[in-house]
């Protein structure tokens, strides 16, 4: 950022490493992998999901290709993940299907990971620890990221969300996708 | 309070730095606000890093600090961030209900009240 051979305005590369949370929970690994599994409707962020519809219910399908996906008042299911590994209670391996456009893109060399691995430090303790990678390939395929984020219901609403987290508040809903 | 306009004079700001980079005059010249309100814009811009400042001379440039994939890395950063803190009490909370629905295991006792 302060190399002097870089000129204000030209293009940076992008950073497409992992994202990597990993977070200390007072609860056993069985329990851990339980909730995050079978009770993600419980704890994921609600305001999350594509679209104005209103979510009922968030579900994993508990198999190797099983879908993630949310249902909405009407019965609507979306998509937006894909089971390609779990061993409870110690791993859980999501493909993500939802590009930077916020649509839903299943093609398979779209679609990022999200590796959650679950390590007991006692009978009562656990560390969880989520890795989102491979996002380049979301880049694959007609630049449809940059596109979609450029556009106003892509960019100025991730905008949106972005202030209101740096202020606070609880991100506003993403509209115009249902 | 001007929260609406604030928001769209930061959809403006960001609209005008996606065109290049520009100081705080010349944002404030493209706006109809004040200098002092674009820098605020601009801090919020700052702290979530979408913007970031760069020295030129004697001024300051701010030019979009992430775009396109970039955005997208922020976005599941932060979308992580609070969603691992929520299933850390999800879970936290399901271990505690099971204690107590477990006579002899653990370390609380069950109380009456969580009798049936």
């Amino acid at each position: 950022m302060t190399d002097p051979t870089v000129t204000a305005g030209a293009p940076t590369a992008s950073d497409l490493t992992p994202v990597v949370r990993q977070v200390d929970v007072a609860a056993p690994v069985d329990t851990c992998f339980r909730v995050f599994v079978d009770g993600f409707a419980s704890w994921w962020p609600p305001e999350h999901h594509l679209g104005e519809r209103t979510i009922t219910d968030f579900i994993i399908e508990p198999f190797v290709g099983g879908r993630c996906y949310d249902i909405d008042t009407e019965g609507g299911e979306c998509q937006w993940g894909t089971v390609l590994a779990i061993e409870p209670p110690a791993r859980l391996v999501l493909a993500w299907h939802i590009q930077g456009d916020w649509t839903v893109d299943l093609d398979p060399a779209r679609q990022s990971e999200a590796e959650v691995v679950f390590t007991a430090v006692d009978a009562d303790h656990t560390t969880v620890r989520m890795e989102h990678r491979r996002l380049e390939r979301h880049g694959a395929g007609a630049g449809g990221v940059r596109q979609g984020i450029s556009s106003d219901e892509g960019w100025t609403v991730l905008l949106d969300r972005f202030a209101d987290v740096a202020e606070g508040r609880a991100p506003r809903p993403i509209p115009g996708h249902g | 309070m001007a929260s609406a306009l604030g928001d769209g004079t930061r959809q403006s700001i960001v609209e005008l730095l996606a065109q290049g980079p520009r100081s705080v005059g010349e944002l404030a010249a493209a706006l109809p606000v004040t200098r002092p309100a674009v820098s605020l814009h601009l801090k919020v811009l700052r702290d979530a890093h979408l913007v970031q400042a760069t020295p030129v001379g004697t001024r300051r440039v701010y030019r979009l600090d992430a775009e396109g994939l970039d955005l997208m890395r922020i976005y599941l950063d932060r979308l992580w961030a609070g969603a691992l803190d929520r299933f850390a009490e999800a879970a936290e909370a399901a271990h505690a209900a099971e204690r107590a629905a477990t006579p002899g295991r653990g370390r609380t006792r069950p109380s009456q009240e969580d009798q049936p």
